[in-house]
């Protein structure tokens, strides 16, 4: 079943999904999800492990395929809007062998980015040095997560999809990427982050998203005991 | 519909009996190669209604692959699987009836070899569909299935000329044939034509139940899922909601 | 169009630097071909004066078996980490990899063989009686056959169970009429009877055929989750 484009309400925000359904033979990751996210908010996904939270990032991120349903973003498949989204994921998405400033600068290329300039500037944004020489695979977790992002902003994207950002990093570097996700948040960015560690983001997110079995099953302004059991697993 | 089925099943199963009488006491012997002639009445309509099957799947795919609709892809898989039934057939027919007339079970000859390369790049469609994850098995097999027909062509002119450097023994071919044996012929070949669209018929209902069960299993809620009631419904906040809880940061 | 080149270009920059600074795949595959080589000529007499009308086919068995192993590790690179999804998430075209990977093979391939066949040469004690320099478009041809499909199938056996056994049950029976003229072709050169130009055409054929097709349908395989 495919909801066709007019069926989606007028007053859609940023990201509109709708029914979104996806089958992996006999498990459906997301089993008819709908919602809308607006622009400039912060949104955390949280949820058990097999909620489906990394599914209906890939969805947004136009990686996976929807089995039925529809996500739109600005108005376009998520496909069309890729110049508009950076995804993180949770492996790193980068080649080991290489330095950060060169694996940036090749995926420069992939969004027609030319000169260091723009490289530069995003390694420093996340708190590196461009000149650093070593190969990527050789780096700690939190520089490897902090370049990861640096990727993901490189083309200055509107909506920003972070797949577990903060996991396996120290406590410091986690709190400096919370601040900076803030900052980019304030500066009109949409960011969604899908993380088990939701007390990181206690008063920065906007709003948490709370997924289960595949369906969003509520959406609050803050962590709450009940639901927070279910975040932390 | 539900009638249909057993109707068409009786029918096939009377033509086919049909067929086999003719094929075996009517159909006159053949003067040089005598009852083992006889085999070619299965072979040749099973190789005909295989290559029919194979071009079924392929213009299944093609439109599987321009509308992404879900029935061409099950047509395409049970044309192939039925395709492939058929063309074991002509393979093991072949050498049955080649020994005694050639002296040989095998011969590099053009049909021969085509045959068996298509029944190769079919098997190999058939592995992939088995060993792709499930959910774009479809695109995987609707690409493979056009390279796959790309290829016979190719694969004809390629033995074509290698044939005209090596003399082989021929089939058949060229010469007239007894109009007896081309009634018996084409009333085998529409018997195995009904036989095959019958096993396609059931194949294809099997295909799409078990689709339909595979898509009902998948949704079918987990263990102790507390499932929301208006969970097809947006879940949003409402606007004045965020003003009171939440203030900017 | 500037952008496909471009692309492709950088992503075989890419490719090269991570393979010369990592040189795994290089050197075992040198390795690989060198024990093919010899293999083959402990299992078929080298000495008898029928070789010359056998090795065309033993060369691009040989071949084959190299290509199949080195092609196989085409999207290695690409899946630690998963770093196709960063291509797949970028507006660069999905074709440009493509002719990025199948260049990349092509040069690796075409290294082996060139490893390779001086070896046979050697161990079979061959001289080409037909005209020896039809061998070049023979080989880059049908090297080109073997590397266009192989990393279109290695492609789509990233989405299979069991992925490296997948691209050799893909490509080989795909690959039978390119296989064919290879084989034919250097064996009437070889030997000198005949004429090797039907199946030279048919490989320029093959490769432009499969080369259009696989273009045309890489989009939908890449994309395929």
């Amino acid at each position: 079943m495919t909801v066709s484009a007019s069926e989606i309400p007028a007053a859609a925000g940023i990201i509109s999904v709708s029914n979104l359904v996806k089958q992996f033979g006999r498990f459906a990751a997301l089993r008819g999800v709908t919602a809308e996210f607006d622009s400039g908010e912060f949104y955390a996904v949280l949820g058990d492990n097999g909620a489906g939270k990394t599914t209906l990032l890939r969805a947004l991120a136009g990686l996976a395929d929807p089995s039925s349903g529809t996500v739109s973003i600005l108005g376009q498949n998520p496909r069309q809007a890729c110049r508009e989204i950076g995804y993180m994921a949770h492996p790193s998405l980068l080649y080991d062998e290489m330095s950060g400033m060169e694996n940036l600068r090749y995926f420069a290329r992939l969004y027609d980015i030319l000169g260091d300039e723009r490289c530069q500037h995003v390694i420093r944004s996340v708190g590196l040095d461009p000149g650093l020489a070593r190969p990527v695979g050789k780096y700690s977790q939190g520089m490897r997560q902090r370049m990861s992002l640096a990727r993901a902003i490189l083309h200055d994207p509107k909506i920003l999809l972070l797949d577990e950002p903060f996991s396996n990093v120290d406590v410091h570097s986690a709190g400096e990427m919370v601040g900076l996700l803030k900052t980019m948040r304030d500066g009109g960015k949409t960011i969604f982050v899908v993380t088990h560690q939701a007390a990181l983001l206690e008063g920065v997110a906007d709003e948490f998203v709370w997924m289960q079995a595949g369906h969003i099953v509520d959406r609050t302004r803050r962590l709450t005991a009940d639901h927070s059991e279910a975040g932390k697993q | 519909m539900k009638r249909a089925f057993p109707i068409f099943a009786a029918l096939t199963a009377l033509l086919l009996a049909y067929a086999f009488y003719e094929a075996i006491w009517v159909a006159p012997m053949e003067r040089t190669m005598g009852d083992v002639q006889r085999i070619f009445y299965y072979h040749v309509p099973s190789a005909w209604t295989a290559f029919l099957l194979f071009f079924v799947n392929l213009v299944a795919s093609i439109i599987y692959l321009v509308r992404r609709n879900a029935k061409a892809d099950a047509v395409a898989v049970v044309a192939a699987e039925v395709g492939v039934l058929f063309c074991t057939v002509v393979l093991v027919t072949g050498p049955i009836w080649a020994r005694p007339v050639w002296g040989i079970w095998w011969t590099w000859d053009i049909r021969l070899t085509t045959t068996l390369v298509l029944w190769l790049i079919y098997v190999s469609y058939l592995v992939l569909r088995r060993f792709s994850e499930s959910s774009q098995t479809p695109k995987l097999a609707a690409v493979l299935a056009v390279l796959g027909a790309l290829d016979v062509p190719l694969v004809y002119f390629s033995i074509w000329f290698f044939r005209t450097q090596h003399p082989q023994p021929v089939i058949g071919g060229g010469g007239s044939i007894d109009p007896r044996m081309l009634h018996v012929l084409l009333i085998n070949w529409l018997a195995f034509s009904c036989l095959a669209f019958l096993l396609c018929w059931v194949r294809y209902r099997l295909e799409w139940l078990e689709r339909k069960v595979e898509e009902a299993q998948a949704l079918e809620s987990l263990l102790g899922d507390t499932v929301p009631s208006s969970q097809s419904a947006p879940v949003k906040l409402p606007p004045e909601k965020t003003q009171s809880s939440m203030g900017p940061q | 169009m500037s952008s496909l080149s471009s692309i492709t270009l950088a992503t075989l920059t890419k490719d090269i630097r991570l393979e010369w600074r990592s040189k795994d795949a290089i050197n075992s595959m040198l390795f690989f071909s060198l024990l093919v080589v010899v293999i083959f000529s402990f299992s078929f007499d080298p000495n008898a004066e029928e070789s010359r009308q056998i090795v065309g086919g033993l060369i691009w068995v040989a071949f084959l078996f190299a290509a199949v192993v080195a092609l196989n590790q085409t999207w290695a690179r690409e899946l630690r980490n998963q770093v196709l999804d960063a291509y797949r998430v970028s507006p660069a075209p999905a074709n440009a990899l493509f002719m990025a990977k199948v260049l990349g093979n092509f040069i690796l391939v075409s290294l082996l063989e060139s490893l390779m066949a001086p070896l046979f040469m050697i161990f079979y004690n061959l001289r080409a009686l037909g005209p020896a320099w039809q061998l070049i478009p023979v080989a880059m041809l049908g090297t080109w056959a073997l590397v266009v499909n192989g990393t279109f199938f290695a492609a789509m056996s990233l989405r299979t169970r069991s992925r490296e056994i997948m691209l050799p049950l893909l490509l080989f029976p795909i690959s039978i009429p390119a296989v064919q003229s290879m084989v034919e072709a250097t064996r009437i050169i070889l030997s000198g009877d005949g004429a090797a130009r039907f199946w030279i055409v048919l490989l320029l054929t093959y490769d432009v055929v499969f080369t259009t097709a696989c273009l045309a349908l890489f989009e939908t395989v890449l994309q395929a989750e």
